[in-house]
Order: C-alpha cells, then sequence, then structure tokens
C-alpha cells in the first residue's frame, strides 16, 4: 500500500489511523497476489491547494509528452512503490510540478533527472544509471542472449559437411 | 466443535500426506532400480555410447522381474496400490477442513480468531464466503487444498505415465504437501480459537469488498499451485529417470491447466489494476507484478518445450528444468509476496518470520529439485538434433526467448536488493524493463508468427516464405500506413502496430486451406492464444501511441475536450455507500451526435482510513474513455483527470483469448489421449 | 553436457537465497537519505510563514555559526511530539531555524501557539521547493548547517528525547 511505511515516521492524525487500520488489515491480509492499487490512504495531505502544474498539462503537447515521460520514470518519493505519474501524494504533485515547470522554461529532462539524483541519489530514478554497480544489470540482456545461443547452437545440426 | 474439526481434518490430511510420501518411496525403492548410489554410477559412465535408450527408463532399460525376488517385489506393489488411495484421501480431508473453514466464516463464528479479525456479521453473504480466503492463514489453506486436489486428480485420471513416474509424482507432490502442512500447522493455524468472544468482527478490508478481488487471488493460485504438478512430474521422472514424450504428453495437461488460471490472473489483476489506480496505466513492473509474470514465462515456454519433447523426443533436460523454473518462479513469487522483502504498491501481510518460513521450504524443494538435476540429468540424453529451419527450431528460438526475457525480469526485480547488499539504492523499473524486453518481446512475436508455418523436422526457407507471404504484406501495408497516417510515433508502439496486423493473419494462417471440420480442436487452441497474443500487443501499441490526456481544473458548467470528446463537467454532488462517502462528479460526454453520462466518484472510506478513486470507464468499440474526479482548488474548481485510449481493451481481449485458447488446446488434448487409450485398449481386447 | 553446467543452476539459486535471506534479515529501511550532506546549500529565499517571524534565505544561514533546519509543517503528527526536544535545543544555545512545508499562515501560528516556538526564522515552502533543494523527502526532517551554508547533517523523521545529544554534538562539530 502506498506510504505505509512512510506514514509511520510522518504523517498526520488521519495517517497515524490509517496506519493502525492498515497493520490490523496488513497482518491478516492474505490476498498476497492481490493487485490493490487502489488504496491511496490519507497521509500527511496538507490544506493546501496542489501547485499549478501537478495536476495540469504544458501547453506545448510536446513538452509535455517530455514531462510525462520523465515524470513516468520517476519514483515517488513518499509513496515508493509508484512513479510520480501515477500519485495523488502531495509532494508527487509537487514534483510534477518542479518537472513540468523546469521543461518549460527549456531544460532537458535528463539534465532534470540528474538534479533529482544529485539530491535524493539513483533511487528516485526508475531508469537505473549505467556505473560499475550496475553494469551486471545493463549487460544482463547481451549476457543471457549469449549463452541462451551458446547452449541452443548444441540443439542444431551442422550443416551438411 | 467444528473449528476443530476443520483442524483435526488438517492433522490427519497432513499425517495422510506424509503416508503418500513414505508409501510411494517404500514402493519405489523396493524394486531394485532406484538405489541412490547407482545415480553416481551411472554419471560416471561414459557418455557417448549409451544412445537415446538410457532416456527412456527403468521399464525398458530393465524389462523384467526385478531380481531382488518375489516378496520384495510383493511389497512394492502393495504400497504401489496404496498410493493413489491415500492421495485421495488426503484431499478429501484437506477440502474437507477447508470447507469447514468457509462454514465457520458464513455462519461468522467470532469465537475463531481468524473469523472475528477478518470478517463481520453484517456482511454481504459473498464477502463472507469469499473472506475465507482473504486473509493469510486462509489463503494457505486454499494452497494446500489445491496442492491436494491436483494430487488426487493426478492420481485419479492420469493414465499415459508409466506407473512408477506416477508414483514418483505423487510422492513429490506429497513431499511439497507436507512443507505446506507444516507451515499452515505450526505457524499460521486457521483454527485457532480466541477467548473471551469478541461481540463482533473487524470487518473485511472495504477495498476488498469488490467482486472482481474476491476472485482474483484463487485464480493466480491454481495457477500458482497447479505449476507445483509440473515440479512433481519433473522430480518423477528425474527419479525414475524417464524423461520422454510420454512424460511430455501426461504433463501437458496439468500444465495447460496451471497456465490457464496464470493467464486468467494476470489478466484480470492488470485490469483492475487499471481501473482501480485512477491514473490510466495497466502495467507497472511492480515486483508484485513481475512475482506472477515470471511463472507465467516459465509456463509458456515449458508448455512449448513439452511439445518439442512430445513430438520429437528432444529437450529432455530442458524440460525438465523449465519445471523446476516454473514452480521455482511460483514460490518466488509467494515469498516476495508474503514478506514484503522488496517494496511494492500492493498490500500484502507482511510478516518476515512467515517469509523466512516459506523461504526455508523454498530453498528446500527447489534446492533439492536442482540437486536431483544436477545429479540426474546427466544420464537423461537431450536426445535427437535438429534443422534451424523447421518447427522444433522456431520453438527453441521461442523458448531461449521467453527464458531470457523471464531472465532479465528476474534480475531486474532483484537487482535492487543486490545494490542494497553493496551499500547503494537504485530502482528499477518501466524504463528497464520495457527497453531490454521489447525488443526480445517483438522478436518473440516474430518467431511466433513464423514458427507454427513450419513443418516439423525439416523445411525450406523459400516454401516458409510462400506460406508467411501475405503476413509480410500485411504488416508492409500497416508500415506504410503509419508512416503516412501517424507519423513520428515512438518505435516500440510504432513497431508493435506494425507487427500486430501480420502477426494475427500469420496466426490464422495453420487453418488455411485446411478442412476446418477435421481441424483438431489443439490446433484451434493454438491459433486463438496466438492471435490472442497479437491482439493483445495491438491494444499495448495503441494505447502507448494515441491515448489522449486532458488534465485540467473545472468549475462545474465548463466543457473540456480529451480526444475526439467533448465533456461537460455538470456539477458534483455528495453521494454516502454502506461504508464509504463519496463526491460524485457528473460528466456528460458527446462524441458527435448522442451523449452519455459517467459519474467518477472519489471515495472515502472511514475504517481505515482510505480514500479511493473510482474512475467511471465508458467502453466504446474502438476504446475507452476514462474519467476521473480528484479534489477541490481554492477556487472552485475540481481536478479532472481524463483519458481516450483507442482500442486499450484490446490488452485484455487478447489476454482471455490466449486463455481461451489454451482451454481449447487442454480439451482437445485430453480427449485426444482419451481417445488414443480406448483404441490401445481395444486393440488389446 | 558439461558437468559443471548442471551444477550451474543450483548455484545461482543458492546466490539469489543467500541475498534473499539477506534481505529477510536487513533492517527495514525505506528512509531515502539526502545526497547534500557535505554540500553548499543552494541559494534561496523564502517569505515569512508567519507573520510574528521573519522569513529564511541563504543569507541567514551564512551568518557565521551554525544553525538547526528544522523541516515542518501543522499538518504533520511527529513533528508536534519533537516540540520538547526543539525547545530543549534551543535552551542549550542552538539556533533553529524552521521551514513550514506546503502550509497555510494561519495553521502555523496556530501550530505554534499549541506546541511552542522554537524558531528565530520561518520561511513558507509552499510547493517543497527548498525542501527538493535540501534532498528532503518529508517531514519532519532536520538539517545542521554550518556557519558557510554546508549542510553537515540530515535527521529523518521526529527527534526522539534520546536524539537530542546527538543532534546537539552535531551542531557543535559544525561549528
Amino acid at each position: 500500500m502506498p506510504s505505509l511505511r512512510g506514514a509511520k515516521r510522518r504523517g498526520n492524525p488521519a495517517g497515524l489511523r490509517i496506519l493502525a487500520g492498515l497493520l490490523r488489515f496488513a497482518r491478516n491480509d492474505g490476498i498476497g497476489l492481490l493487485f490493490l492499487l487502489a488504496a491511496a490512504p490519507v497521509f500527511a495531505q496538507s490544506a493546501l491547494p496542489p501547485s499549478p502544474y501537478a495536476y495540469t498539462q504544458l501547453e506545448d503537447p510536446k513538452q509535455e509528452a517530455e514531462a510525462k515521460a520523465l515524470m513516468e520514470s520517476l519514483r515517488c518519493l513518499v509513496c515508493q512503490g509508484q512513479s510520480i505519474a501515477d500519485s495523488d501524494a502531495d509532494m508527487a504533485g509537487d514534483m510534477r510540478a518542479l518537472v513540468r515547470q523546469r521543461i518549460k522554461a527549456g531544460e532537458k529532462p535528463e539534465a532534470i533527472r540528474r538534479w533529482l539524483i544529485e539530491r535524493y541519489g539513483d533511487w528516485v530514478s526508475y531508469k537505473p544509471p549505467v556505473e560499475p554497480l550496475t553494469w551486471p544489470l545493463w549487460a544482463a540482456p547481451l549476457l543471457l542472449l549469449g549463452l541462451g545461443l551458446v547452449l541452443a547452437r548444441g540443439r542444431f545440426r551442422r550443416r551438411r559437411r | 466443535m467444528i473449528a476443530e474439526a476443520g483442524l483435526a481434518a488438517l492433522w490427519i490430511a497432513a499425517a495422510l500426506s506424509l503416508l503418500q510420501l513414505f508409501f510411494g518411496a517404500m514402493a519405489l525403492t523396493g524394486t531394485p532400480i532406484l538405489p541412490v548410489s547407482e545415480a553416481h554410477g551411472e554419471g560416471d559412465r561414459p557418455k557417448g555410447g549409451g544412445g537415446a535408450n538410457s532416456a527412456v527408463g527403468p521399464s525398458t532399460a530393465f524389462g523384467g522381474p526385478p531380481p531382488h525376488g518375489f516378496d520384495a517385489g510383493r511389497t512394492s506393489s502393495s504400497y504401489a496400490r496404496a498410493v493413489r488411495p491415500v492421495a485421495v484421501a488426503q484431499a478429501v480431508l484437506a477440502g474437507l477442513s477447508f470447507l469447514i473453514l468457509i462454514q465457520l466464516f458464513l455462519r461468522t463464528d467470532l469465537s475463531v480468531e481468524l473469523v472475528a479479525s477478518n470478517s463481520h456479521s453484517l456482511k454481504p453473504w459473498l464477502y463472507k464466503f469469499a473472506g475465507a480466503w482473504g486473509n493469510h492463514e486462509g489463503s494457505m489453506l486454499l494452497w494446500v487444498t489445491v496442492l491436494a486436489l491436483a494430487g488426487a486428480a493426478v492420481a485419479l485420471f492420469e493414465r499415459s505415465l508409466e506407473e512408477r513416474t506416477l508414483l514418483a509424482t505423487l510422492a513429490a507432490q506429497a513431499a511439497i504437501g507436507l512443507g505446506f502442512y507444516a507451515f499452515l500447522l505450526f505457524a499460521s493455524n486457521p483454527f485457532r480459537r480466541l477467548f473471551p468472544v469478541p461481540v463482533e468482527g473487524n470487518g473485511l478490508n472495504p477495498l476488498l469488498q469488490d467482486p472482481g478481488l474476491a476472485f482474483h487471488p484463487p485464480t493466480l493460485y491454481f495457477g500458482y499451485v497447479g505449476v507445483s504438478i509440473a515440479f512433481s512430474f519433473a522430480v518423477g521422472a528425474l527419479v525414475t529417470r524417464n524423461v520422454g514424450p510420454a512424460f511430455a504428453r501426461a504433463m501437458r495437461p496439468w500444465v495447460l491447466t496451471a497456465w490457464i488460471f496464470l493467464t486468467l490472473g494476470i489478466t484480470a489483476g492488470s485490469y483492475w489494476a487499471y481501473y482501480e489506480l485512477g491514473w490510466g496505466g495497466w502495467w507497472f513492473w511492480d515486483p508484485v507484478e513481475n512475482a506472477s509474470l515470471m511463472p507465467w514465462l516459465a509456463t509458456t515456454a515449458l508448455l512449448h518445450s513439452a511439445t518439442v519433447l512430445a513430438t520429437r523426443d528432444s529437450l529432455r533436460a530442458w524440460t525438465v528444468m523449465l519445471a523446476v523454473v516454473a514452480f521455482s518462479m511460483s514460490m518466488v513469487g509467494t515469498f516476495l509476496v508474503r514478506s514484503g522483502i522488496l517494496t511494492s504498491v500492493h498490500a500484502f501481510a507482511i510478516d518476515p518470520r512467515r517469509g523466512a518460513f516459506i523461504l526455508a521450504l523454498l530453498a528446500l524443494y527447489i534446492g533439492g529439485a536442482l540437486t536431483l538435476f544436477a545429479v540426474r540429468v546427466g544420464t537423461v540424453k537431450e536426445g535427437s538434433t535438429f534443422e534451424p529451419v523447421s518447427r522444433e527450431g522456431a520453438l527453441v528460438l521461442n523458448n531461449l526467448l521467453l527464458t531470457v526475457i523471464l531472465g532479465l525480469v528476474l534480475i531486474g526485480t532483484l537487482y535492487p536488493l543486490a545494490t542494497e547488499a553493496m551499500g547503494v539504492k537504485v530502482s528499477v523499473g518501466a524504463p528497464y524493463f520495457n527497453l531490454v524486453t521489447g525488443p526480445l518481446a517483438l522478436l518473440l512475436v516474430v518467431a511466433m508468427a513464423a514458427g507454427p508455418l513450419m513443418r516439423w523436422r525439416r523445411d525450406r526457407l523459400r516454401a516458409v516464405a510462400g506460406r508467411i507471404a501475405l503476413p509480410i504484406l500485411l504488416t508492409a501495408l500497416a508500415l506504410l500506413a503509419l508512416v503516412l497516417l501517424a507519423p513520428g510515433l515512438p518505435i516500440f508502439p510504432f513497431l508493435g502496430l506494425m507487427l500486430a496486423l501480420g502477426v494475427g493473419a500469420a496466426s490464422l494462417a495453420p487453418l488455411w486451406k485446411r478442412n476446418l471440420r477435421r481441424t483438431p480442436l489443439f490446433t484451434y487452441g493454438m491459433v486463438i492464444s496466438h492471435l490472442g497474443i497479437a491482439v493483445s500487443l495491438a491494444g499495448m501499441a495503441s494505447n502507448a501511441a494515441f491515448t489522449r490526456e486532458t488534465l485540467v481544473a473545472a468549475r462545474p458548467g465548463e466543457s473540456v475536450r480529451v480526444g475526439p470528446y467533448s465533456l461537460r463537467f455538470a456539477g458534483v454532488e455528495p453521494v454516502a455507500g454502506p461504508n464509504w462517502t463519496a463526491v460524485e462528479a457528473t460528466l456528460v460526454a458527446s462524441r458527435g451526435g448522442g451523449s452519455f453520462v459517467l459519474k467518477p466518484e472519489a471515495r472515502a472510506f472511514s475504517a481505515p482510513p482510505t480514500e479511493t478513486s473510482e474512475a467511471a470507464i465508458a467502453t466504446r468499440l474502438d476504446g475507452q474513455l476514462y474519467t476521473v474526479i480528484g479534489k477541490p482548488d481554492a477556487e472552485g474548481r475540481w481536478q479532472l483527470r481524463l483519458w481516450w485510449k483507442p482500442f486499450v481493451t484490446l490488452i485484455w481481449a487478447g489476454g482471455a483469448m490466449v486463455a481461451i485458447g489454451g482451454f481449447l488446446a487442454l480439451v482437445g488434448r485430453v480427449r485426444r489421449e482419451r481417445r488414443t487409450r480406448l483404441r490401445h485398449e481395444e486393440a488389446k481386447a | 553436457m558439461r558437468r559443471p553446467l548442471l551444477w550451474a543452476p543450483l548455484a545461482l539459486f543458492l546466490l539469489i537465497v543467500g541475498l534473499v535471506v539477506w534481505g529477510l534479515r536487513r533492517p527495514d529501511d525505506t528512509t531515502i537519505p539526502s545526497q547534500m550532506i557535505g554540500k553548499p546549500m543552494p541559494d534561496f529565499v523564502l517569505q515569512p510563514a508567519v507573520a510574528s517571524h521573519p522569513g529564511l534565505s541563504l543569507a541567514d544561514l551564512r551568518s557565521g555559526r551554525p544553525h538547526l533546519i528544522n523541516v515542518f509543517a501543522s499538518w504533520c503528527i511527529p513533528c508536534r511530539t519533537e516540540a520538547g526536544q526543539l525547545a530543549e535545543l534551543k535552551a542549550r544555545g542552538v539556533p533553529i531555524v524552521g521551514i513550514a512545508v506546503r502550509d497555510k499562515s494561519e495553521d502555523v501560528a496556530r501550530f505554534l501557539g499549541e506546541y511552542g516556538d522554537p524558531f528565530e526564522r520561518i520561511g513558507s515552502d509552499p510547493r517543497s521547493q527548498v525542501q527538493f533543494d535540501l534532498g528532503s523527502s518529508g517531514v519532519p526532517e532536520t538539517f545542521v548547517v554550518d556557519g558557510r551554508g554546508v549542510i553537515r547533517l540530515q535527521h529523518i523523521g521526529e527527534i526522539r528525547p534520546e536524539e537530542v545529544d546527538s543532534v546537539y554534538r552535531a551542531w557543535e562539530q559544525a561549528k
């Protein structure tokens, strides 16, 4: 459930009550494979209206498409398991606003991603960086394909000599 | 007393499971074929000379009477005779235990802790009923019940498998069952009493009170547990060294059954995520989704490799490996979901102790099976080799691509854990998975189009090209149309749309120029399943390429456009449900002539306090209009999120077709097996 | 088939089991630490959140002495529970400034009235901009910033009574 853990640490009275409720259900909730994306618990939401561009699009469709693609690849800080493009949390809304405003100001999406990674680490981006620690991840497709081809080669008859 | 009866039935079922394992083991070791030491002896043998025979199994390799003498033979055969009835009795008792749990829920017996904490006397009948498995203990009981029922079904209906392999299979099934009985009885007893008895129950999480959600988990469970049969077959085949076409034919209907349930479970899960989440997404590459996708990928590969094994007596070790992998993925899935080890958006019981228990079972069974594989499979020949251009060649490609995709999903899912072990937190999400699996999936779809048009054993490239000419032409036309009519599409949606039409046509090609009434049912099954994949691909690509989004803050009375629709926001009003209150918006949608009304809601539940968006979705022939209402702002405007998603429904329609095709194939296979068997028996008589 | 290859699946599986066992035993930590520790704080200017306190800008933090920045909000429950600890730190001579996130002026004023007011300055951050600058991922969080405006410490979550000393030490070290 989004923000279950977030609410443990921070949150308003509603948040705490939800937590109690969730824990009560979570403990007995065996529907493991349940695709339960529905619930956005009422956590730590402020009374302020959302930022401009949190729930509205950029006027230029091309810029909006860029922003949208970037938002889908950024991880929501409070809800943890969702991208900021799919979250109702305030902070996700503010991040959407940040992304749209910067795109509007002409910044490149990858620059915005770098800016956020500078602050929150690689965790914030659903697109893992290419660096020593993640090269196995990026090499995996080729490695697995290569290994598979080597294994499969044994199955095939040599061309007639 | 009824709860105690349920617990007693569970204990007896567990004991019978132990008995089943014991009898099975005795029946197998009673004859001299299987001393463990011999496995090593065999393994050391020089590889070249054995020929295909060594894999055919003891019945032919060691034909004739067992040299241990009459007595040993008789004891082992009496053990053997007992295994089937024990398996059936175990299933009856496990089933009884589960029925008793349902009964407890239906009468809301609050003296049972599980009922008190998950049910409520005023709940509708359906949710009392479904509440029996809407919790950890109940769902685990369902797990073992399905396992036991599957074992009994094998014991009762499996006729084509060689007897010794069947005994080993039932013994393996009992061994799996034992672990889960232990898990239930020692770590999650569903029948525990509560004292003092509370006046009222806690109720079921309101979010679970959805008819779809009530039946989604059991569907996936049937799939997960069904895969266990493939695993047991593989273990049985390894133990008796009987990996051959008969084994593949016997295993296939069971794998197919599990696969149908997995397909349905994933398709339904995706649709629920789509309409419940309220942002229009249908797949999120979330760990829990991946946990259901991985067994599906493995089972799909297994189905195809079993076909090669059944037809060409090849890919023996590989098929056994896939059966083990498929069940491993089911257990890994159960574990990931139960342990909460990876951050996910899904709600589930996070309990490290239970996670550890499942992990121990997983390590025991999978580790054991892989050890058995390593020790035994060296004596199993892979079988004959293939021509590259042939049906089996295409199936090998299918297996290669499916396994690589499976490997990538597994690596991507677990990688964050690995980097965290090294002190860095990374996220692996949609951008990675789409990028690495997308090209492979498209390649796979092309292979799927061409494969069924190739002949077994050997084909000529030119002949295949002739058969696939029309689909290629259609693909070219689609390419042309896309370039002209919808320039500037992103690459994956573009390729997806381009291929979907041709692949769909190629899927139907196996029916061309055939007498449709004499075409076997399982061929229809294959055609419909493959067509379903093409349909689903078209839906995914169309959704990615053509979705129109409008996010606005609108005042009542204002009109907004999304795609071809014009929506008038008529206003909002409060509504109250049984355990929630909501704001309901009225949107009047029109395109050209007529108009219709959509009423999205923002619901607030009080216990537990939760907000949900109830999207209002209008399904039209050419797509869905998806509307969500959000929060008001200070100036009296409401957030509206509107999407026009052309042909998005094809995604799930395709999924349903895949499952229906699987069902037809299942019926076709079972009928043919039975006819063959009857013919054999007649011939004998 | 080569023999070692047959053991490869088992080896891979054991590797995964090992990884997962580690994962199961690791403490449950879902915090996202800021990567800005040791880096200078970016330039910012925040309007006053309440009339009684001046706003906050980078210049105020570069005054030569270290500060505590408390990121809080009136709508956050744990923020209320740390009021006593903040008061104690203030009593021990730590200058505390606040950043009120996505908050309304009247709510902040009520919050200060009810739970105490250890703040010298309170900037209002209605769009979470400075929160993002700091690499903060929620409320409450507390940062120690030295006299040159360099971030020295991030404390995630409310300051519990037993954590007052360590926060104080971090502030002392930032001198």
